[in-house]
């Protein structure tokens, strides 16, 4: 208990510190640069002048916060989440910037270290730490292109040259809003309004950086996108800001990794994702995410509020989101598809994963506008230790919507008899040509597939991930090949400690 | 290679083999018969080491190791393999998965390095060609909509592709069509009939035996086995019954 004492004072003592070096104005040079704790005005001026911003997106800022002050956190999830202190914690953190490199011995290890944990391959570590010549040194063969998120600024952007060749944009968002401000306008909260919810307002004001990607008309993205999330500075909440825009007949398959490193304390997490499809475009969206879930007994763990939402809305549209969602000590998600676009396409593929004391309510909406669109939900919950695993989802069918279809699958796992899962389907239809399916089964693992995985000689925590994994599979075979088999790993994971 | 002493087991609360001795050696292949419910899958899921069979009393020892003391993969590499009498399904989970995986932790197990999926691929081949199974069902998930006959083929396939030291078939017979039987019978020959391998084979019937020939016969009745006897047992058995036997 003393020791704990101790280190947070130390804490407040460094941030105090800190604050005192930031008296002579936010200059860029700066070398550590934390925002004070806690949230004000002053606060979000803070990071829109850090990134150098314009006018209009300070503006903007100010507006979100001063809406987000007037409104109250949502309780209607199935969730048991303590009252968060939004002033007890840190809204910026940037790594030290460096200008450029020669070696990857000149990039901050701790970096290094944890691109390494996250198994980023040599010659794409030196791209992501922009080391000169890091581009034709013998790339790998994995056609991934990775923005960096490094506690909340990009580090770097890589393949940079290779999707310019294509015409494809993608970049920080710090970056597309001073290089791109007309395009980044266009969209930036069009798809999630500022006043959308609690935390996406939040998010408007103090986003700290994520990434904006625009693929032109009739462009088949070259590469996958991908984008590593880490959360790495002790009390730094992390607001990501993700905007992907797929101009007519275009195509792009982004990927979003998440790892975080054991942490006492509770972190907040409330990212925001917009996702716009124009005629015949087609988004593919994929997360896995493992932001720490907290101990065995509850302690600690991340809190992740995201919103997340497409809009289908050109003619045949599609966007899929397909999510692996492990971490966190409390989830709050619900990718969503608006589906305003005439035969638009909407799918969500998910598999989330309680183990102990986590909580999960997690789901999507699906709100058909467009005649004859479709949608197909798969939501695999499942739920060990003393876990709450929630699946909601909304199926909205407007009134001259004709020839919609929904086809939603909701299947639970339960293992032990200490764990909870819970589905709560909404369906709103107003159109009577709609035609909706909805299944859910709840199942255990029995103990007739786990002796006979057993007696063919795997371990128990081998028999349940492999039974587990077969459980998902309908939803990891939609995940792009390099992140399936990391998936898969991960589902085992998670687990382990839950049987036995 | 096998000694079980004075084996005492529960089901629950409720005494099932109650003072059972069996000796088996390499080279040998044993048919172990009696009536429905006499303990015979009992005993095939004790010696696994089951979870809910209780050992109470006795001792088995397996190549001179306590195999009571092992846990159920650990028993399996070891060398002992269960062919189960009910093969489980495993939805989404293929075949060739499950069966590389299992195979890969056992060797792991035994400190031996994993088959690459190509090295896994060609013994998978050659074990399902040799038992009349298309490769495409290896690809199919593990038991799910296989019909009863080809769930235990699926069976002989994985003994072939495990390889074990000691396999232990519960009614690997029933549910199977002549020819069906005759497939299954050759391979349990060509793959158990070794120097260095046994088998205990748990029937009902005698048909089973017409293709794989024990060396020995026990009767299974009430828990312990009630008479040890050669091939023509079998044949006695069929002819007369438990029932006359026990009288
Ligand atoms: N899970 C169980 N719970 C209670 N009794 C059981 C269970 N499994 C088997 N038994 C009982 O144990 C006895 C032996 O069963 P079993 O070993 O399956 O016989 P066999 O394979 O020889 O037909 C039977 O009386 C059966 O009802
Ligand atoms: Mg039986």
């Amino acid at each position: 208990m003393t020791d704990d004492i101790e280190i947070k004072d130390k804490a407040a003592w460094d941030a105090a510190e800190k604050v005192a070096d930031y008296e002579h104005g936010w200059s860029s040079d700066i070398e550590t640069d934390f925002a004070p704790k806690g949230l004000n005005e002053d606060t979000v001026r803070f990071i829109s002048a850090k990134k150098n911003e314009p006018e209009w997106m300070l503006e903007w800022r100010l507006k979100a916060f001063a809406m987000w002050k007037t409104m109250e956190a949502p309780d209607w999830a199935k969730l048991n989440v303590p009252p968060i202190d939004y002033q007890d914690a840190y809204y910026y953190a940037a790594p030290k910037a460096k200008p450029k490199l020669n070696s990857l011995e000149e990039v901050d290890p701790e970096i290094l270290r944890v691109y390494e944990k996250l198994g980023i391959p040599i010659a794409e570590q030196k791209l992501l730490a922009g080391v000169e010549g890091g581009e034709d040194g013998g790339l790998p063969q994995r056609r991934v292109a990775v923005d960096a998120v490094f506690d909340s600024v990009s580090v770097a952007t890589t393949f940079r040259a290779e999707l310019e060749r294509a015409g494809v944009i993608f970049r920080s968002i710090s970056e597309a809003i001073k290089e791109y401000p007309d395009l980044v306008r266009k969209y930036l909260g069009k798809i999630v309004p500022m006043h959308d919810n609690y935390f996406a307002t939040l998010n408007c004001a103090v986003f700290s950086d994520g990434t904006f990607v625009y693929i032109p008309e009739g462009v088949r993205c070259p590469m996958e996108l991908s984008t590593y999330f880490r959360i790495n500075a002790e009390n730094t909440g992390q607001f990501e800001r993700t905007l992907i825009v797929a101009d007519k007949g275009s195509y792009v398959s982004y990927l979003e990794g998440c790892t975080a490193p054991m942490r006492d304390e509770n972190q907040l997490h409330a990212a925001v994702v917009e996702l716009v499809a124009l005629d015949d475009a087609e988004i593919k969206y994929s997360t896995v995410q493992n932001w720490y879930p907290g101990d065995a007994e509850g302690k600690g763990g991340i809190y992740n509020f995201v919103t997340k939402r497409a809009l289908c809305q050109g003619r045949n549209s599609k966007v899929s989101w397909t999510q692996v969602e492990t971490g966190s000590a409390v989830t709050w998600k619900y990718p969503s598809c608006v589906l305003n676009g005439e035969n638009s396409v909407g799918e969500f593929y998910s598999v989330a994963v309680t183990n102990n004391h986590q909580q999960a309510d997690t789901g999507t909406k699906m709100i058909h506008n467009g005649k004859g669109s479709r949608s197909t939900i798969v939501s695999k919950g499942i739920s060990a230790g003393h876990s709450n695993n929630t699946y909601r989802g909304l199926v909205r069918v407007a009134p001259n919507a004709e020839g919609v279809r929904n086809f939603t699958q909701c299947d639970s796992l339960l293992l032990g008899s200490l764990s909870g899962a819970h589905t709560v389907p909404y369906i709103e239809v107003r159109n009577p040509s709609a035609q909706i399916e909805h299944e859910a089964t709840t199942s255990k693992i029995s103990d007739d597939q786990m002796f006979y995985a057993m007696a063919r000689g795997l371990n128990a925590e081998e028999a349940v991930a492999l039974i587990v994994n077969g459980f998902a599979k309908e939803v990891l075979q939609q995940l792009p090949m390099e992140f399936a088999v990391e998936a898969q790993k991960l589902l085992g994971i998670s687990l382990e400690g839950s049987v036995g | 290679m096998l000694q079980i002493n004075n084996l005492h087991a529960n089901v629950g609360d409720k005494p099932i083999l109650k003072g059972l001795t069996l000796s088996l050696n390499a080279g040998e292949i044993h048919a172990v018969m009696g009536p429905n419910g006499a303990g015979k899958s009992t005993l095939g899921y004790v010696l696994s080491g089951r979870p809910g069979y209780e050992v109470t009393e006795g001792s088995v020892t397996f190549n001179g190791q306590d195999l009571l003391a092992l846990e159920p993969h650990e028993r399996a590499a070891a060398g002992l393999f269960l062919g189960f009498q009910y093969p489980v399904e495993i939805p989404g989970v293929s075949n060739v998965q499950f069966l590389r995986e299992a195979l890969n932790a056992q060797r792991k197990y035994r400190g031996e390095a994993p088959l690459t999926g190509g090295e896994f691929l060609k013994v998978a081949r050659e074990q399902a060609g040799a038992l009349g199974m298309d490769m495409e069902m290896l690809k199919r998930p593990v038991n799910v909509g296989f019909s009863g006959g080809e769930k235990k083929r699926n069976e002989m396939v994985q003994m072939g592709i495990i390889d074990p030291a000691l396999a232990i078939l519960d009614e690997t017979d029933s549910g199977l069509d002549i020819d069906a039987l005759r497939t299954v019978g050759d391979g349990i020959n060509r793959i158990m009939r070794k120097p260095d391998k046994a088998v205990l084979l748990i029937t009902h019937y005698q048909r089973l035996l017409d293709y794989v020939k024990p060396d020995f016969v026990h009767v299974l009745d009430g828990g312990r086995i009630t008479r040890t006897g050669g091939a023509e047992l079998a044949l006695e058995l069929e002819r007369d019954g438990y029932k006359e036997l026990a009288a």
